[in-house]
């Protein structure tokens, strides 16, 4: 059995007797004794680490780890230098808790820090919290940012991921808001439908660009239609595309957040993510969460520390802005080494890449009688029809290492190409279409 | 120390992924950005430099005693990242086939099952991604339980005045409104105002047990009695679940839901503030409520996050409850019991506790009378700890104990430690009652002083500006 106790019998002997009783169990006088249980739980015995360790191997061993992926749809493999992992394993940064002893806690402090500050140079805006859980919370609590008593109505674009809008409806079902969807034109927001549909009791609109087809949205538009309403514009975004994308601050947004994972985490069944929230100087006692403040300490030395608290729950209880306690830090720590680690024409290049291969590989696959179903410009993803039953070619792709597109309701594909793709898996996952179907 | 934007500089990076094999695609100078993001651009050396800097700036459980109270800081398994660090885990896109993720299900499915026997409930979901989360989520559990009635009128939550912020947050979240009751003097929720407070508006109580002060509450099947008679739920904190697992159940209180802390309870690592993981289980009646995984269920209360929750950090909670197995887990609860009773026992000796006898898992300490006698407080035995190496107790909470802290040792901790930690306690309190104005100097041996937080609130500087740097210059 694994033991992590640090005790043995003999210092338990004579911890019991400075207590003065004979057991531990006399230490739970205050539980009512028909409560405690009679008999082990129904659990497995305990394992050595070498038993441990095998489990979960085989555990892992029944999941297909793909050679090539052209999957995205919210999490997209990117490269993640060796140096992430390394650092994010240090154990310091790996044991400590939320840094409220800023005096031992200036390493931890300074890295969010320096995190909020390399978002708001992706994004352009002017504040960052230190995370929350991933984009699609940080998608709903920037909907919470915007309500008040008379404005409790979220206008949603129909072309944002679907689990995103599924976590914002959840939050607002629960808070009493509304949520308003605004259809799709030619794979884009539909601008006149969302201009009719914004009103004096829209609190903010949500526009994701590059949206879940992939295509670069109008923000701008869509930040006149909000500002116009007397509304807020809340712009999803891909990070990694930020690097050469307008800002959405350039765009006229008023919050800015995102799924981060595609900055160094890897893909992790889905979790765990990172949720990044930054908005406008005006907004920023409204964000959720930890921020990180730089001030000094008597002998003038700079130093940081947890700031603002006062929007948060452990200070404000039934009047907090958000509950959330716990974020997502040492994610934050991977992003900001992965930010550092590229750097600005790495990340660049990234992005640069992510256009180039996408747009190869959607002439490609045109080329097999994949044909693009939308004709606005488009980041790394795309949508096509499928001229053969999707069935299978995933599975033909499948059986040779590839994780295809994703089959959408519609039974249209969405593809996605990123610095990972090499010309040569293209071509090879081109050429296999062809010559089977 | 400098910043990393502060070491920069232009042309001294690693290059990282190979030059573009593809043709060249340029987007139209419509969709681009005005100016580059000013990330930094430093040699892959100076960068791990930097993070090593930063690390011996920090302080984690590895570098010594940690009793944060409330937050179980235990030791973090290391099988547990080796497992979390399996490719078969790292490398598995979350909307891969399900016939592709076997292995993944199957660690979802084990833990679901465990923790449900742990806690005593019928059905878990592992999609909240940390405590607060959890409790948000087990909230519209009950939120939906009503509205599904068509009780409509059922809208206010009772909070005990000890809980954590979170709970009366939570409530709002859900649209709820918070009635606040005040516990008894020694710290137990008060029978005659919860009686008083719970009517057919009575949503559901929301209680840590065990409380904040580290009592197991004996009153809890009373409790949860005059919940369900008003016509209420009762949701059950499990923040400090660390010393009951595997002696006492939840669900066996009475209790309709409950979440867990796995970043707490089980074992995985805090990560300087996350990512957690925050299981919620239920009873059989609510199952139907649960948020949904891949298929929209009929009457599930929605999604609260994207795909299937922290899924590497239930890994890593698998692996320590395999680790434990049906002996470990309560020997455990039981050596933080031991373990916290022992510490308080050492450090009576000179500080005044806020309740006498034993506790759970963890204790509350008040320096209320030094405060106002001598003229030294809580916070300045904080940071006189600071100078000795010691992570300080959890401060001013809960709030309705003056000058509190609050102290957890967890069952990781060894014998020597606690007396080693003990006497290092008391030897700061006799310093401070020697020389109650030196305590405000403290801490003096870290690498900064008490920072301002005013100014930092005032005027809050959030990000690094080139400008600044200049004007330091």
């Amino acid at each position: 059995m694994g033991s992590y106790l640090s005790v043995n019998d003999a210092d338990r002997k004579v911890m019991l007797e400075r207590l003065g009783v004979s057991s531990v169990m006399d230490l739970y006088r205050d539980v009512p004794q028909d409560l405690i249980l009679d008999k082990p739980l129904g659990l497995p015995e305990g394992k050595a680490e070498m038993q441990v360790g095998r489990v979960m191997k085989e555990l892992a061993g029944e999941n297909r780890v793909y050679g090539t992926v052209f999957r995205g749809a919210g999490a997209y493999r990117h490269y993640i230098p060796a140096i992430v992992d390394q650092v994010a394993a240090k154990e310091t940064f790996l044991t400590a808790y939320t840094p409220y002893q800023a005096e031992i806690s200036q390493g931890v402090l300074q890295s969010i820090f320096e995190y909020q500050t390399m978002i708001c140079e992706l994004t352009g805006m002017e504040v960052s919290n230190a995370s929350v859980y991933d984009g699609a919370t940080a998608a709903a609590e920037a909907a919470a940012m915007c309500r008040d008593r008379k404005k409790k109505t979220v206008i949603v674009s129909e072309t944002v991921n679907p689990e995103v809008l599924a976590v914002m409806k959840t939050y607002s079902w629960a808070s009493d808001n509304e949520i308003v969807t605004v259809p799709a034109k030619d794979g884009v927001t539909d601008m006149d439908k969302l201009l009719s549909a914004a009103g004096a009791d829209t609190a903010a609109v949500y526009v994701q660009s590059p949206n879940y087809y992939g295509c670069i949205e109008d923000l701008e538009a869509a930040a006149k239609i909000a500002h116009d309403a007397g509304a807020k514009l809340i712009a999803g975004v891909q990070p990694i595309a930020q690097a050469i994308l307008k800002t959405p601050y350039e765009c006229g947004a008023d919050i800015a957040v995102g799924e981060g994972q595609p900055l160094g985490l890897p893909l992790s069944y889905g979790g765990p993510y990172l949720g990044f929230m930054a908005c406008t100087k005006e907004m920023m006692r409204k964000l959720p969460g930890r921020i990180v403040g730089k001030t000094a300490d008597e002998k003038g030395n700079a130093a940081y520390v947890l700031t603002l608290q006062a929007r948060e729950q452990h200070i404000r209880r039934e009047k907090a802005s958000s509950n959330i306690c716990s974020n997502e830090a040492l994610c934050a720590l991977r992003a900001a080494v992965y930010m550092a680690a590229m750097g600005r024409e790495g990340i660049w290049e990234a992005a640069r890449q992510c256009v180039s291969k996408a747009h190869y590989l959607q002439g490609k696959l045109a080329e097999a009688g994949f044909e693009r179903k939308y004709s606005g410009e488009f980041f790394h993803e795309f949508v096509t029809s499928c001229p053969y039953d999707t069935n299978e070619v995933m599975k033909v792709l499948s059986d040779n290492d590839i994780l295809g597109g994703l089959v959408l309701d519609g039974g249209e594909i969405l593809w996605c190409a990123t610095e990972m793709n090499t010309k040569e898996e293209i071509d090879r996952m081109v050429s296999l279409l062809k010559e089977v179907f | 120390m400098k910043l990393i934007f502060e070491k920069s500089r232009p042309g001294t990076g690693n290059q990282y992924i190979p030059a573009c094999d593809t043709a060249v695609y340029e987007l139209d100078a419509s969709f681009l950005r005005e100016q580059e993001a000013a990330l930094p651009e430093i040699s892959e050396n100076d960068l791990s430099r930097h993070y090593s800097e930063l690390e011996r700036r920090a302080y984690g459980v590895n570098n010594g005693f940690y009793p944060l109270g409330s937050c179980t800081m235990k030791y973090n398994p290391k099988i547990n990242e080796a497992a979390a660090a399996l490719e078969g885990f790292a490398d598995i896109h979350p909307l891969q086939p399900e016939d592709t993720v076997r292995g993944c299900r199957k660690v979802l499915e084990l833990t679901e099952k465990y923790l449900c026997e742990i806690t005593g409930m019928d059905a878990m979901t592992l999609a909240p991604a940390a405590g607060a989360h959890g409790e948000f989520t087990g909230m519209m559990l009950i939120r939906k339980y009503h509205e599904m009635r068509g009780d409509s009128k059922r809208n206010k939550v009772i909070v005990p005045d000890s809980s954590h912020g979170t709970n009366p947050a939570t409530g709002t979240m859900n649209g709820m409104q918070v009635v606040s009751i005040p516990s008894t003097e020694d710290g137990y929720v008060d029978l005659e105002k919860l009686r008083e407070a719970v009517n057919d508006e009575t949503a559901g109580l929301m209680l840590t047990n065990p409380n904040t002060l580290g009592l197991f509450d004996k009153n809890i099947c009373e409790i949860t009695k005059i919940v369900h008679e008003a016509g209420g739920l009762c949701y059950y904190d499990g923040a400090n679940m660390n010393p009951i697992m595997g002696i006492v159940r939840p669900g066996d209180m009475g209790f309709d839901c409950i979440h867990l802390n796995l970043h707490k309870t089980f074992s995985t690592p805090h990560g300087g503030g996350g990512p957690g993981a925050g299981a919620v289980g239920c009873k059989e009646f609510l199952a139907g409520y649960l948020p949904y995984d891949n298929e929209i269920t009929e009457n599930s209360c929605g999604k609260v996050r994207s795909f299937h929750g922290s899924f590497l950090v239930i890994v890593k909670a698998l692996a320590y409850i395999l680790s434990l197995g049906k002996e470990g887990i309560p020997e455990s609860a039981s050596m933080a019991v031991l373990n916290a009773n022992y510490f308080k026992a050492l450090l009576s000796e000179k500080y005044t506790m806020a309740n006498e006898g034993f506790c759970m898992h963890e204790f509350v300490m008040t320096l209320e009378k030094e405060q106002k006698e001598y003229g030294f407080s809580a916070l300045d035995i904080a940071k006189g700890l600071l100078d000795n190496g010691i992570h300080p107790p959890t401060m001013y909470f809960p709030l309705i104990v003056h000058e509190a802290l609050m102290a957890e040792p967890t069952e990781t901790e060894s014998r020597q430690t606690l007396e080693e930690a003990a006497r290092i306690f008391l030897d700061v309190y006799d310093e401070a009652m020697r020389d109650p104005q030196s305590m405000q100097q403290k801490p003096e041996k870290t690498v900064v002083g008490r920072p301002d937080e005013v100014l930092a609130a005032r005027k809050p500087v959030l990000r690094w500006q080139e400008e600044e740097a200049e004007d330091e210059v």
